[in-house]
């Protein structure tokens, strides 16, 4: 109970942060990838709260904001873990057997792309090109890249995160 | 206008500097296909069936958003043009739900048109379908995504015509869908039912909900009195469905093609028109004259209603008390009417044809049911009413002329211009205007309030009363009107607003105009012309003269806005949320 009533409090507390973020955007239709990221930089992912404070401030309609939302694979919808695992699919990690290695993941961690483990650990996302061809197939683990990669060398580097 | 010199196959071209080559080509006889595109409102080269040759190019370019340039030399029809439109055409109908037969665009599509012309005779690529959404929960709009090509001329209708924006492209690539936020139903959002979007779609991705079998059902009931009204914007619309003109006139025929089908009673809304002038009329003049809440804001639109009540609920006092003339004649039916005759009336079904795909909701709003009864059972577009016909083998034009049937037929011309943007001003201020002054009007044809253009203003003298009028057709100039009030830019007394552009001539359930026939015309200006030919024509013009209505007040109602008519005719709103509660 007291820990859903936290959750809840620094939902509140990230939700006000944002509105007064928002400000400097008020009537700014173009401004909308800025403010979803620096939105996003806050809570960590849109939620449907969030959608409805950048519409009404940017005075656009929700539909676009959650359509960009969903165009842009950078932005999320859903919680994020506390270690985001990005899984490059550019051509030269695609073509080194990248899907292998997003295909391994999934199954360790037991969720599907762009979800997040019950613990709420990891996150799970496919990106383009992160500019690390040479060590291709390569992922992110949030600012930390793992290359040269083989499906059985995933668990132990899941591990490192335990 | 600065023109520039282009050659397209060959032929010497001029056109405006500001052209597109589609346009110049089309002036000069060439056809470009196109698919995505419809004329002022979303020209975005998307779908690239429009692609052309232009020498010194790398590659083919769409034609639909290409500037014309002096000395441009364009090839519409060459080797590699055909094949590209082919190729496109085909990936596209690869992720298509191919159920043609049985699409309610049989044969009224343009996918299937664009097929034919360009021979394509097999899809070369099949391959993997997307991921399709079925969404019938809304009681105007039904969603088939499997038949969407991501064209967007829904989106850009809903977003810039009508300003509502409640349909977007979400998620990218093969997974994209034409859809509201989180993929929820239309029933879900602040969606205003007005169905401009089924018009701008080119295939059956978007479409009414069907509701003839219910119609069908109560016409072999033996137990059931089937009761129908007509619309004023039907008898300039439906004549197109029959392969008429634009703007075509059938009143005559309707009441003729309603028999035929088994209606028990044939009745006209333009009879109810006439009487929402006088309830409307005499609050008008009481809200002036006692110092009641101005500018008054017609109410005859359920679109504009729901937009209202999302959008601008600080106007809700605003709006006229009156319900629109599709419920005062419902409310009438199975009141009035099923006492004068004698029937009971829960064995009355009551049905209107609409232009209309938010008389759908209307009807089924819970304040609609003043009777004791659901006041209109069901309400079909024209396009429902079309089909209806085409399945009982009846054709309009094969059919005599007949009228409709007393006393909820008869009507006067006032009632008929209700169809066209600027009509309801119109026939208001011919029945204000004489209930003041006590004197007769002679030039009856206020034309400062008729017109596409999208904002209409006008001070109307009334016996030294200066009333300030304005008049708006389509919700995005809707906004254009309420946000001048809001600034305090304008003083108004009296606003007529009407969802659809044109009015109800230009309904979301009107016969659909392909982008072409939308480009070759103004079906909104053909439709009105042929509405205010009506009325010429008619030999009572003013609401107040309708014999009817004067032995309606006789004989039940007493007197505008009285007891009587505040239970059935008069209604209230709701204020509704912006956004879905997805909490």
């Amino acid at each position: 109970m007291a820990v859903a009533l936290n959750q809840q409090q620094e939902f509140t507390a990230k939700l006000k942060q944002i509105e007064e973020m928002l400000k400097k955007y008020k009537g700014q239709k173009g401004a909308l990838l800025q403010a979803l990221q620096e939105a996003q930089n806050i809570m960590g992912y849109l939620p449907i709260e969030v959608q409805e404070m950048v519409a009404e401030t940017l005075d656009i309609t929700l539909s676009e904001v959650y359509s960009t939302i969903t165009f842009y694979s950078f932005f999320s919808l859903k919680p994020k873990g506390k270690y985001q695992i990005r899984t490059c699919l550019g051509t030269a990690c695609y073509v080194r057997g990248a899907e292998k290695i997003l295909d391994r993941l999934k199954t360790e961690l037991g969720i599907e792309v762009g979800d997040t483990t019950d613990d709420g650990k990891f996150s799970l996302n496919a990106c383009r090109c992160i500019g690390a061809c040479g060590l291709a197939p390569a992922i992110i683990i949030n600012d930390e890249v793992y290359g040269r990669l083989t499906p059985d060398k995933i668990p132990d580097i899941l591990k490192k995160f335990e | 206008m600065d023109m520039v010199t282009l050659t397209i196959d060959g032929i010497k071209v001029q056109a405006p500097k500001d052209a597109t080559v589609l346009e110049a080509a089309r002036k000069a006889g060439i056809k470009i296909p196109t698919l995505c595109f419809l004329k002022g409102v979303n020209e975005i080269g998307a779908c690239r069936m429009c692609v052309v040759e232009v020498k010194g190019a790398k590659s083919l370019q769409t034609a639909c958003v290409l500037p014309v340039s002096d000395g441009m030399e364009v090839i519409t029809n060459s080797a590699a043009v055909r094949e590209s439109r082919k190729v496109t055409l085909e990936l596209l109908l690869s992720d298509h739900n191919l159920e043609c037969p049985t699409c309610i665009r049989n044969l009224n599509c343009e996918l299937q048109k664009l097929s034919e012309e360009l021979g394509v005779q097999a899809i070369r690529y099949p391959g993997e379908k997307s991921k399709a959404q079925y969404d019938d929960f809304s009681p105007s709009i039904v969603r088939d995504t499997s038949k969407c090509i991501l064209c967007r001329r829904c989106v850009s209708t809903c977003h810039k015509v009508q300003s509502v924006g409640v349909i977007s492209p979400n998620y990218r690539g093969f997974n994209t869908v034409i859809a509201p936020v989180y993929d929820m139903s239309l029933s879900e959002v602040s969606c205003v039912n007005c169905g401009q979007c089924i018009m701008a779609c080119p295939v059956g991705a978007l479409k009414e909900k069907d509701d003839t079998d219910k119609v069908w059902k109560a016409l072999a009931d033996p137990e059931k009195y089937v009761i129908v009204q007509t619309a004023p914007a039907i008898r300039v619309s439906l004549g197109e469905e029959f392969g008429g003109e634009l703007g075509t006139i059938v009143t005559k025929k309707l009441p003729a093609a309603l028999r035929r089908l088994g209606f028990d009673k044939v009745f006209d809304t333009d009879f109810s028109a006439d009487l929402t002038i006088l309830e409307e009329g005499s609050e008008f003049l009481d809200r002036l004259q006692n110092g009641g809440k101005l500018p008054l804001i017609t109410s005859c639109s359920p679109g504009w209603i729901k937009f209202c009540e999302h959008y601008y609920p600080e106007f809700l006092d605003n709006l006229s008390t009156c319900k629109s003339p599709q419920q005062m004649f419902g409310a009438l039916v199975k009141t009035y009417y099923a006492e004068k005759m004698g029937i009971d009336p829960s064995k009355i079904f009551s049905v209107s044809i609409m232009p209309c795909t938010a008389k759908k909701y209307e009807c089924k709003r819970p304040e609609m049911f003043s009777s004791g009864y659901q006041d209109v059972d069901v309400a079909l577009t024209t396009r429902e009413l079309s089909r209806m016909l085409k399945e009982a083998g009846i054709n309009l034009n094969n059919l005599p002329d007949e009228e409709f049937d007393e006393p909820l037929g008869i009507s006067t011309g006032a009632g008929a211009i209700f169809g066209a943007t600027g009509g309801v001003m119109e026939a208001a201020l011919r029945t204000v205007y004489e209930i003041v002054t006590k004197k007769e009007l002679k030039n009856i044809d206020f034309t400062e309030v008729r017109g596409v253009e999208g904002v209409k203003e006008a001070t109307i003298d009334i016996d030294g009363i200066k009333v300030n009028v304005a008049v708006a057709h389509g919700l995005s100039n809707a906004r254009v009107v309420l946000d001048r009030v809001k600034n305090g830019e304008a003083n108004y007394h009296f606003i007529e607003i009407m969802a659809c552009p044109g009015g109800c001539v230009g309904g979301g359930g009107q016969p659909i105009l392909n982008a072409d026939e939308r480009w070759e015309a103004d079906y909104r200006e053909e439709r009105a012309k042929a509405i205010y030919e009506v009325d010429r024509n008619m030999p009572l013009r003013k609401s107040h003269e309708n014999p009817a209505v004067k032995s309606l007040y006789k004989e039940f109602l007493g007197e505008p806005l009285g007891e009587k008519s505040h239970k059935l005719l008069h209604t209230h709103y709701t204020k509704r949320e912006l956004y879905p509660a997805t909490k």
